[in-house]
């Protein structure tokens, strides 16, 4: 074992996991400004740009508050699961980032199905909601709960079966296959990516990833008006950070595989010298995923809440019957062409 | 290295399984259970089934689980305190049956002669899927048309006024 974790191979393991955790953390931190900073925007306000040149301090300036704020834990929770609770939503939100491929060499895991364990440990998000909505043991909580298991357990089949017509294009289920497999152009300018050939998975995957990730405007978990802040009202301090940075973080997840089944991953123009080259698809992986946000945010900023039972008659009645039709219909291409 | 994981993972899961049997508060079993079939896929990594392993969590860890725990807070059900009484007979049958079951994993186990390490290509999805579509069509097909059978009988309990 000494001999292993003194080897070369394992040093540069840990030196790729450091880039990725820091890079990945550093970008949770500044997402939570920029996208402050965007909402503003579409709503004519300033936003938060006190603390330091354009308020670029800000998210420090949030960690030291949550981490100096009292801990009040309500009377009559259950304080095991309590504390529990954001744990288990952080620790899945945080592992999926192990098997994405950031570039050709950047990643920290290449497993022949690493599709299929985002999706498994994406599916153990949940529980961090609804622990931390029954271990507080007041009633907005509970509905907050409630309804984020169920919308996540609806949303979910839409999500993974809008993605089937990928995998039967590339054949794997390995990220860093599909990502090879969308290499080059058709005629000269038009990238092989594979939004040219899935456009109905793609949009399906767009609309159930935001309900997914219990975003407006599917985020009837937390809806403000009804809820007060649905499964984490109880929660303050470090433990509602760590909720808080959870679910960013499985937005980029969210966002990092659309980019790598839909747009190509990494793929894009390396030029230059040999740093530049080395450099260019990480880039580009990375701004792909920033647009994707970027949507997002502008989502966020712009469309309305929809009402409950309208969430579950469009993810039951309109996602997942468009998601098999896709499938059906993109089986018959593959098999004919 | 394989051999720590192994008795870490094993030992989680032991741990687990009899967590689930002893804790009153039916939560508690559950989310035991949920630790119990995460480490199962642990083991089944270590064995080189990562598909085995992958979707030993999508289902039962997160989607069958996910639905006992979300009907026991539906329910608020309260911890178990007078059911032991009305089981007083069943640990009579229970013991022998699972010292049975024991005794047959058992000699299974102790049958098999070891091999070192997995075939190759036998935990992939894509031996999985050949095997699937080829050697074992009829149970598969079978399999989909009982589940086929469970959604529709679900509706129909759903729905009384069809």
């Amino acid at each position: 074992m000494i001999e292993y974790v003194s080897s070369r191979e394992f040093l540069i393991l840990f030196a790729k996991m450091i880039v990725i955790f820091g890079g990945v953390m550093g970008a949770l931190a500044y997402a939570t400004l920029i996208e402050r900073r965007i909402m503003a925007f579409v709503q004519m306000r300033p936003g938060p740009n006190r603390v330091g040149p354009f308020g670029l301090l800000q998210p420090i300036a949030d960690g030291l508050k949550f981490l100096f704020k009292e801990q009040t834990i309500p009377g009559s929770a259950n304080v095991l699961l309590y504390y529990a609770a954001p744990i288990v939503s952080m620790i899945p939100a945080l592992l999926s980032f192990s098997v994405i491929p950031f570039g050709p060499d950047l990643k920290i895991a290449d497993i022949n199905v690493s599709l299929l364990l985002i999706f498994a440990i994406t599916s153990l998000g949940v529980y961090g909601i609804v622990l931390g909505g029954w271990a507080s043991n007041s009633k907005y909580p509970l509905m907050g709960a409630m309804r984020a298991s169920a919308q996540m357990l609806s949303y979910e089949l839409s999500l993974t079966l809008s993605v089937v017509g990928v995998l039967m294009i590339a054949n794997t289920l390995s990220l860093n296959s599909i990502v090879q497999s969308q290499q080059g152009t058709w005629w000269g300018f038009i990238p092989r990516w594979n939004i040219f050939l899935q456009p109905v998975g793609f949009l399906v995957y767009a609309l159930s990833g935001i309900a997914e990730t219990n975003r407006l405007p599917f985020d009837l978990a937390e809806s403000e008006q009804e809820l007060v802040a649905g499964w984490h009202t109880e929660y303050s301090g470090m433990k509602f950070a760590m909720f808080f940075l959870a679910e960013y973080a499985n937005m980029v997840t969210v966002s990092a595989l659309a980019t790598i089944m839909f747009l190509g991953g990494w793929n894009g123009p390396a030029f230059g010298p040999w740093w530049l080259q080395m450099i260019l698809p990480t880039v580009w992986f990375v701004a792909k995923i920033a647009l994707f946000l970027f949507v997002y945010m502008l989502i966020r900023a712009t469309i309305p809440r929809i009402r409950y039972d309208q969430l579950m008659h469009f993810g039951w009645k309109v996602l997942l019957p468009i998601a098999l039709a896709n499938i059906l219909v993109t089986s018959f291409l593959v098999a004919v062409l | 290295m394989i051999e720590l994981l192994f008795l870490l993972f094993a030992a989680v899961a032991v741990g687990a399984a009899i967590n689930v049997l002893v804790q009153k508060h039916v939560l508690y079993s559950s989310l035991s259970l949920i630790v119990l079939l995460t480490a199962i896929s642990a083991l089944f990594v270590l064995m080189q089934a990562e598909f085995l392993a992958v979707i030993n969590v999508i289902v039962y860890a997160g989607a069958i689980m996910v639905l006992f725990v979300f009907v026991i807070m539906l329910l608020n059900l309260p911890p178990d305190e007078g059911g032991v009484d009305r089981l007083r007979w069943l640990k009579f049958v229970g013991i022998p049956m699972g010292l049975f079951l024991l005794f047959m994993v058992a000699r299974t186990v102790w049958k098999v002669e070891g091999t070192s390490g997995a075939p190759d290509l036998a935990g992939t999805s894509q031996a999985i899927g050949a095997s699937l579509f080829t050697d074992y069509l009829l149970p598969f097909e079978l399999t989909s048309l009982l589940i086929l059978i469970a959604l529709m009988g679900a509706v129909v309990f759903a729905k009384k006024d069809l």
